[in-house]
This record gives structure tokens, sequence and C-alpha cells, in this order.
């Protein structure tokens, strides 16, 4: 609608450009070239509209799932109320519905998978994006790097089963806790070997746009490399690199399927990171199926909707953090 | 001029729109039918020949060898998506497949919010095991109502427990703590164990109950039968429950049950039939968990198809809900013979009879269909 003015200018145009060609042959060329940026400027809206519209519907898409989460749990918030936040029980029998523990075990499974991928993923960065930008070595660093990001969830899930459970085991074993191998402390690194892409390429990225001048400044007043690494680099890149973590956060949050596998899903609220957990994206995957009462999948419903909303929230602290740093 | 280039414009925004649109319903598609795009195209009655299915997992295996066979000798295509016994109620009564597949017989919520009677036809049975990981014993444990319910309750710790001991005389049991491997996906397999429990133990019945999914007291939940198994066979004093197609396919370790005879029963294609040759209710609805048949294994269940009482419903046509019943008459008369291959157990004559007199009670516009 807002394109009527622009059109009706274009076909005024139109028309004197049709009263000029009768002049002559100077007036002609000049018509039809303008004829040719009149043709140009209504592609180009058209193709502007085209953007709106694709933007509009991912957005829409995006409220759309919200407000279908909402509706749908409105059963189960008028049965269990807040208490479906705080509850420590979760009773499908019963219908006793308590998110607390999943709540829980989402966070901690999280945020230790970020804690423990962070090395790993600032060090890729540093080492590609400052110490070897190019070279065969770095290039299929960056590849294998990036594979790790494609390989299906379900893969580490299996691996993590079959590989990293009985060494978690041994583990546990040789520190004195109940050795079983399944539970928080697997998750967690399954999660951190998941996520390290995300902050590694955006890290290294970040890294290489530091302009060369800062960098030859500092080395030029004899700075060593590890100098001009913690003192031009880092400050430089920090706002970078925490949306880097922020994105892998986000994927540890929503992480279902391999977590399910290796977590030991157990509705209690893990006490430390031998102890069994589970997380709310699992739970979902569990119980979604044979959900029969409408509470219960009610509940369930609102269980996503609670995820969506913690995923909200971090990725709104988030943004207020880079942007301090940003403007730093 | 001005005419041709506005047409241009929409001629992009239209095909644009097209095009997003296209993908949207090429997504839908897919998840629907994948038969029925070709069965429409030709003559309108063929899509009486195609019947939608869905529901437990469990029966998966058993369907498609059923379902491939009926195809070559009757013609009639049946799409069954194995969703799982809770959804495919949902789908059920939402009108968007023709008959249900259920572990559990529909509860008194379920029939209500249906609408119209569903009926519950017995189509197969199976059994879960009680798979455990000890590897230094040759013997198969012996375990009675009590001592497994204690063991699912955490009332039980140490496999060298003195309950366990007195009904395992002679076997060196060790020292080791159990680990106990639960289901974490909601599933029949679950509904089937925890009615048991439930029936052999109050503790069990007032702390947990029966249902898909419980609130377990102990253990950790691997998810499917190979997250049990996964979980058993690596953790040396393990004890899950699988199902006994899995576990015989997978050749795990598992215990004899006693019986409410008394009687210590190996669960084997044969004991699973016998435990539900018993006196069935004429709606087939019935656990046939603690059965009371002397030589039959205490832990098994059936599995249902369910269909609609009244046929007339929605888009449906009288020859479609004919193909359907008959298709179902089949699978419980000659379909059976492909249940052994597949370690299901086949249906006793008590609950093929049943299940012949439901098929008869369905009726089309108020008039039975099968004669």
């Amino acid at each position: 609608m807002d394109n009527i003015p622009e059109n009706s200018l274009i076909t005024r145009g139109g028309e004197n450009s049709r009263v000029i060609t009768s002049l002559g042959g100077t007036e002609k060329a000049k018509a039809k070239r303008l004829k040719r940026s009149f043709r140009q400027i209504r592609a180009e809206s058209a193709f502007k509209r085209t953007l709106i519209i694709t933007a509009l519907i991912v957005l829409i898409v995006v409220i759309g799932i919200m407000l279908t989460l909402t509706v749908q749990s409105t059963l189960s918030m008028k049965t269990l109320g807040f208490k479906f936040l705080w509850g420590k029980v979760w009773d499908p029998v019963r219908l006793i519905f308590g998110a607390y523990p999943f709540l829980v075990g989402t966070l901690f499974t999280s945020f230790l998978a970020l804690i423990i991928s962070i090395p790993f993923s600032f060090s890729v960065a540093i080492f590609l994006g400052e110490y070897y930008p190019r070279g065969w070595f770095s290039d299929t660093l960056k590849n294998v790097i990036e594979l790790i990001a494609a390989i299906p969830s379900v893969i580490y899930g299996f691996w993590g089963l079959f590989v990293l459970v009985p060494i978690v085991r041994n583990f546990e074993a040789k520190v004195g806790a109940t050795p079983i191998g399944l539970g928080i402390l697997s998750s967690s690194i399954i999660l951190a070997i998941m996520i390290i892409p995300y902050a590694a390429s955006m890290g290294r990225e970040m890294i290489r746009m530091v302009p060369s001048p800062l960098k030859e400044a500092a080395y030029a007043m004899g700075a060593t490399r590890w100098e001009v690494i913690r003192s031009v680099i880092l400050p430089y890149t920090k706002s970078g690199l925490f949306a880097g973590l922020l994105l892998s956060l986000g994927r540890a949050l929503g992480e279902t399927m391999a977590v399910t596998m290796v977590i030991g899903n157990t509705s209690i609220i893990p006490k430390n990171i031998f102890s069994m957990g589970n997380t709310m994206a699992s739970v979902i995957a569990n119980e979604f199926t044979e959900a029969a009462n409408p509470v219960y999948l009610s509940a369930l419903i609102e269980l996503g909707l609670v995820l969506f909303l913690v995923t909200v929230v971090i990725n709104m602290i988030g943004k207020r953090i880079i942007k301090r740093f940003a403007n730093v | 001029m001005k005419f041709k280039n506005l047409k241009l414009q929409n001629l992009l925004i239209a095909g644009s729109l097209a095009f997003i649109f296209g993908m949207i319903g090429c997504n839908g598609g897919g998840s629907g039918t994948p038969g029925g795009s070709d069965s429409t195209s030709t003559a309108g009655s063929s899509s009486d020949q195609e019947i939608l299915g869905a529901g437990s997992s469990f029966d998966n295996p058993l369907f498609s060898k059923m379902f491939s066979q009926y195809d070559q000798q009757n013609g009639v295509k049946v799409n069954y998506q194995s969703i799982g016994s809770g959804a495919g109620i949902q789908q059920l009564i939402s009108h968007t497949v023709d008959f249900g597949a259920s572990d559990a017989p529909m509860n008194p919520k379920q029939d209500s919010s249906a609408g119209a009677a569903v009926l519950n036809i017995p189509i197969t049975c199976g059994a879960v095991v009680v798979s455990y990981n000890l590897p230094d014993i040759k013997d198969t444990l012996m375990f009675t109502p009590s001592v497994l319910a204690d063991i699912f309750l955490g009332n039980i710790k140490q496999w060298d427990d003195p309950k366990i001991a007195a009904i395992n005389k002679g076997v060196k049991l060790p020292s080791i703590p159990i680990v106990v491997a639960h289901r974490s996906d909601g599933s029949g397999t679950s509904a089937i164990f925890t009615s048991y429990l439930s029936k052999v133990s109050d503790e069990w019945k007032t702390k947990v109950g029966t249902g898909t999914s419980v609130n377990w007291p102990t253990g950790v939940g691997g998810k499917g039968n190979e997250g049990v198994a996964g979980v058993v066979k690596q953790t040396p004093g393990g004890i899950g429950y699988n199902e006994l197609a899995y576990a015989l396919q997978n050749k795990m370790q598992y215990g004899k049950m006693q019986n409410k005879s008394g009687n210590y029963i190996v669960p084997t294609i044969a004991s699973t039939s016998s435990s539900a040759n018993v006196q069935l209710p004429a709606d087939g609805k019935v656990w046939i968990t603690d059965t009371d048949a002397p030589d039959g294994y205490p832990i098994s269940g059936f599995s249902w198809v369910l269909v609609y009482k009244e046929q007339k419903y929605g888009s449906h046509t009288q020859a479609k809900a004919t193909n359907m019943l008959k298709l179902i008459e089949w699978m419980i008369h000659d379909g059976q013979q492909y249940g052994a291959d597949l370690s299901y157990a086949p249906l006793p004559d008590a609950a093929v009879t049943v299940g012949d007199n439901l098929l008869k009670s369905v009726t089309f516009d108020g008039k039975p269909i099968l004669q």
C-alpha cells in the first residue's frame, strides 16, 4: 500500500516520456534511458517487497510458535499455577508436574559445558586467527572444527554412550563416586565438544579482523606475541568472543538427543557433577509421544515454553553484555 | 506500459509467494501419506484401498510384515506410522487415522474425549523380561514378585542381599551394588512392567503406580529398549527390563519370574501365549500381568488395535470401513503366523474369539459391516 505514491509518480513519468518522444532524436534516446530506469525502479521495489514478505514470514513463524506454546499450555498453567516452576516432583501418574529439576539440569549441563569448552574454543580461535592463519595444517584444523558442527547429534549420543560413559565410569570409580558413568559430567563433556565450533569459528573471524596497524604498533613498541594477544587482540575482540560463547550456550541449552542418551534421565535435582539428571529438552523428547492425559501433554508443552523463555532471557542478557563490551 | 510493468511486479511477488508456500506445502505433504499422492491420481474409489494407522512402536515390526503380506494378497495398502501408543490414540480421536494401535487399553479419560465408543481389539501379545548383567554368574537367576518390586523400589541395594540369596540357593551372588535401569521415554513396555509391579506390591501401587511414564523411585533412565539394554550391558550389576523380542535378538541375560501359581517361568513365546489364555472380558480390555495361568509368564500384555464402533464419521466410506475390518480380521487369524519369526507371541484362542465378536459389533450407519 505504501508504494502507491511511488507508482503514481512513475506513471506520470511514463506519460511524460511519451509526450517527449514526439519532440526529436536526442530526446528519443533520453526517453529510452528513462524508460529503462523506470523498469529498474519497479524491479527494485518488487525485490524490496519480496524481502519484506520473507522477513515477515520468519517473524510470524517465531511469534506463531510462541503463541502456540502459550495457548497449548494454558490448561497446565491453570491446573498447576506457578508451582510448575518450583515443584520438585514430576509424577505423570498422579499428574504432579514440577519443572524445577529439569530447569536446574538444563542450566547446569549447559554452563558446565560452556566452561569446559572455553579453553579449547579460545585456543583454537587464537591459533587459527593469529598464529597460523594459513597453511595445510591450519586448513585441516579449520575444516575439522567445522565438521564437528556438521555431525548429527545422535552420533554424539552413540559415541558418548559407548566410549565416553565407560571412561567417565572408570574415573568415577577412582574418585569414589557411584560408578555409573551416565549423568551430568558425561553430558556436559559431550555438549562441550558439540559447541566448540561455534565459539571457535566466530572467535577466529573476530581475531583476523583486528586491524594490523594496531598489532604492528604494539610489535613496534617491543611487545611479545603473548603481550599483543593479551593487550591488543583480546580487548579488541571481546564482544565478538562473547557473542560466540552466547551462540554456543544457545546450542547447548536446546540440545536434545545426545544429552538424552547419556544424562541418565532421572527426575532429581542434580547435586554434583557425578549425579544424574534430566533436561527440559530431553523430558519433552522422551515423554511427548506417550503423554495421553491432556494435563500431562499441556505440562510438557509448558516445559517447552519455559525452555523457549530461558533461551530468550539468556540471549537478552547476552546482548546487553555484548553492547557494553562494544561501547568500551 | 503501466499495465505491463505492474504485471511484471505482481508476477515477481506472486512467484516468490508461490515458491514459499510451495515449500511449506511440500513439508506438510511429506509428513502425511507418501502413498496418497499416487492413489488419488487414479479413480476415487482407490482411496478406499488405502488405510491409515498410527500408534504403538512395539507393534511396528509385526505390522510391517503383516501389511506387506496383506497388500500382496489383497491389494489393500496400509500406511502405519509408528509414533507411540499415546500419540496413536490422539490421532484416532482427531480422525486423522482410520485405526490406532496401543500397548495399553484406552483409559476412561481417553474414552470420554473420543466422543464415541472405541473398540479395543487384541492383536498380539508381548512379554517384558527382567534383564541383568552379572558376568560371573552362569545360572539363570530367579526372581519373586516381592524381590523384583523391592529392587525397583530401591529397598534392595546389593546383589548379595539375603532376600535374593534365599531364592537363588547355590548361586554365588557378588557383593556389588544393583544399578536399576528403566525406560526414560514413555512406552507400553513400562506400562506392562509397572502394571505388574502395582499388582504384586502394595508399596509400589501407592508410591509409584502404573503408567507409560512414572516417577521412578530409583535408577537411571535409558531411551528406548536399546537405551535400557545399553545401561544393563555396560554396567556390571545392572538390572533392567526389556521387550522379550529385543532381549532374544540381542542375546541378553534374563531371569525367571515366579508367577501366581508359584512356578518359576522362563519368558518364551509359548509361556507368553499361555499367560494370555485366560478368561477375557468381552471388551478385550484387560491387563494379563500376574496371570492366573499356571504355565504363563507373569509380565506380559496384549497390544490392541483401536477403531471406532460406528464407522460413519467424517469422510469415511462404507467400502473403506469394510476393507479395514477385513484387514483386522485377517490380522487376528491368518496374520498371526508372521509373529513367531519376529518373536511376537500369537494370540490364544480366547483372545481371537473376543476379537471376532468385537469386529462383528462394528457398524456403519447403525448396520453391522461384517456378517
